[in-house]
């Protein structure tokens, strides 16, 4: 997809995509859990280089729906096409090699290990190194560990976070744990980045910084980017679409000042007023 | 920014251990050259060597995987009768220097083979689990090796060629850390320790969760395998008995001693543990009783934060920053007297 991006910071503008093969296109999709229905007749397409948000209450399904998304829930009903491929039936790592990654509410950094290798990990499947290689240490391993450590530390600039390198990722403080989850992402060579509530945890000061990044990592990279994000400023900053989610069913869809004047967002957001 | 951590290198970590390993041999080894070892001591040395590849290997599986298996003798013990019954077979046909490698890739195939067939059901399951099971399948490989007519039944198996020398263990066990080292610097060892770390986002990052596993697993099995017939070919008689759970939480227990993924540690345990009961044999009634005191407390200080922090002090690390400084301050002395 996007294998060896230069890493400039010179923005390409991008390009409009309304006539391409959505990167990811889901239909009718829905789960129950149990008696519960969590997700319903979700319906959502993205562009190749689009930014959308997924916003709504605490439970609304959020979370949820990127598990659907990645394979990690087996969906009830409904259909998820990743870059035209119907991923039914496929599991977490194929769906991730198909070019969806993703970053989780509740971090999850391989903690024990440095940040290098945490980005190293993030490259797995582009790392050329067979088993063989790997016992003996000969085989083109040197050239291949070279090339991968390179790319992490060109990854890791776009948050300038290449002085990191050698510390465990664990003990971050916790905006560099989201911006290392990030960075881990990026390395697989998405096609769509799923980011459930990057902001998460983070001051003003680094939430405007990780807005400008996230921007500048779809248009460097050109990927699309989907985050769920309970900060408005943020979300209303930088998305071009936005799907409100309650109850499990989407009540609006559309750009930001849509969903900003609509009524029933509202009423999710601050309950029925005046009833 | 003090709380971040930096990791040390493992390169250099692993280059130590190497050496460790060297300079013990070639002390043992001149001690036994100029008859200064007992025979005792000398019969403790090929035992030594098998506890450390088992160790090594096992702790691929639970210190780098992550998970608990107690069926470690399990597979020593398919690899001993595999690589023993080849022996016997080709005893007249091939010569030592060719069979007994010959043997111990056999031991340590069949083995692995065990590792996939077992590690189908077992790799299913995860923690107490998968322990539980592990441990199960070893009882049902000794009961099933009891039975059986071609391995000696429970009377062992005798005539095994004793081909298991001090010198070709010690090659085995090097074979063995730079393998298992190597495995675990690489991009197929980050993937597994990554699964230990996280297996959902080790999943999410493209990693094939239940290949890499069941890679750990095999690889573990095969060495396993590959000490089961050092074993075999360093006693008169091959019993199934010898590979019962103890054994396997003997291993756990050098492992755990050692410290979860650290192959130094695990080596350095597996001597220990090999040497302790026999260096207690005078204290006759009461030497199970010491040992098990004295692996209480190696484990206590083990596991205490404040004997961590006086072993980093003592680390490598901080004796090459002091020769470092040194040498930097004798340096500067020297340029200061050029100057004058
Ligand atoms: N594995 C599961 N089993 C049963 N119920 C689940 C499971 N996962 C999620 N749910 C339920 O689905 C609903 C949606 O949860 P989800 O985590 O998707 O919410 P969310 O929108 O991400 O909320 P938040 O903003 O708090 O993160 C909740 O009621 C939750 O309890
Ligand atoms: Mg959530």
């Amino acid at each position: 997809m996007n294998k060896m991006v230069p890493l400039p910071s010179k923005a390409i503008v991008p390009e409009r995509d309304a006539d391409k093969l959505p990167i990811l296109d889901v239909r009718h999709l829905g789960i129950d859990f149990g008696g519960l229905t969590a997700v319903d007749d979700f319906n959502f397409t993205m562009g190749r280089t689009e930014i959308g948000g997924l916003i709504g209450p605490n439970g609304a399904g959020k979370t949820t729906v990127f598990n659907l998304l990645t394979n990690v829930y087996r969906p009830t009903r409904g259909s998820i096409l990743v870059d035209g491929v119907d991923t039914l039936g496929m599991s977490t790592h194929q769906v991730n090699k198909l070019g969806i990654a993703r970053t989780f509410q509740n971090i999850r950094l391989f903690s024990n290990m440095t940040v290098l290798d945490n980005v190293k990990v993030g490259l797995h499947n582009s790392t050329k190194s067979n088993l063989w290689a790997s016992v003996t240490h000969g085989f083109g391993y040197y050239k291949a560990e070279r090339q991968a450590k390179e790319r992490a530390l060109e990854l890791l600039s776009v948050f300038h976070m290449q002085d990191l390198a050698g510390a465990e990722a664990g003990s971050l403080p916790y905006g560099a744990q989201r911006r290392l989850e990030i960075v881990r992402a990026l390395a697989t060579d998405p096609g769509i980045m799923l980011l459930d509530e990057p902001a998460a945890g983070m001051n003003p000061s680094e939430t405007t910084e990780l807005m400008e990044n996230i921007r500048k990592i779809r248009d460097t990279f050109q990927i699309a980017i989907m985050l769920i994000e309970h900060d408005m400023s943020l979300v209303m900053g930088i998305c071009e679409g936005i799907a409100v989610l309650n109850y499990g069913k989407i009540i609006a869809k559309g750009t930001p000042d849509e969903i900003k004047s609509n009524p029933a967002v509202i009423e999710a957001y601050l309950g029925k007023k005046g009833a | 920014m003090d709380s971040i951590k930096k990791k040390r290198k493992p390169l250099t970590s692993n280059l130590i251990t190497l050496a460790i390993v060297c300079v013990l041999f070639a002390v043992v080894f001149i001690l036994v050259e100029t008859g200064n070892a007992t025979r005792h001591m000398r019969s403790m040395l090929v035992p030594i060597c098998i506890n450390i590849i088992l160790a090594v290997s096992l702790n691929l599986t639970v210190g780098f995987l992550g998970e608990l298996t107690l069926g470690h003798a399990g597979f020593m013990s398919v690899g001993a009768y595999a690589g023993c019954l080849f022996s016997i077979a080709m005893e007249e046909i091939l010569p030592m220097a060719l069979r007994f490698p010959l043997a111990m890739l056999v031991g340590g195939l069949v083995a692995a083979c065990f590792g996939v067939l077992i590690g189908i059901p077992v790799l299913r399951l995860h923690g107490d689990y998968l322990a539980i099971v592990t441990l199960a399948f070893g009882e049902i490989i000794r009961s099933i090796i009891i039975n059986l007519e071609f391995t000696g039944g429970a009377a062992g198996l005798k005539g095994t060629p004793q081909d298991s020398t001090f010198v070709i263990a010690f090659v085995v066990v090097l074979i063995t850390l730079v393998v298992i080292m190597n495995l675990v610097n690489s991009r197929h060892g980050r993937a597994i320790t990554a699964i230990r770390d996280n297996r959902i986002a080790a999943e999410a990052c493209g990693i094939n969760v239940t290949y890499f596993r069941m890679l750990a697993f095999v690889i573990a099995a095969f060495f396993a395998g590959v000490a089961g017939v050092l074993y075999g070919h360093n006693l008169s008689i091959l019993s199934a008995s010898t590979f019962d759970y103890n054994k396997s939480i003997e291993l756990l227990v050098i492992v755990v001693l050692g410290g979860m993924g650290s192959i130094r540690g695990s080596v350095i345990s597996a001597i220990i543990i090999t040497v302790l009961p026999e260096a207690l044999r005078e204290l006759d009634d009461f030497r199970m009783l010491i040992y098990a005191l004295v692996l209480i407390v190696m484990m206590i200080l083990n596991a205490s934060p404040r004997f961590a922090a006086l072993k980093g002090k003592l680390n490598y690390k901080a004796l090459a920053d002091a020769v470092r400084a040194k040498s930097a301050s004798s340096k500067a002395n020297k340029g200061g007297q050029t100057h004058e």
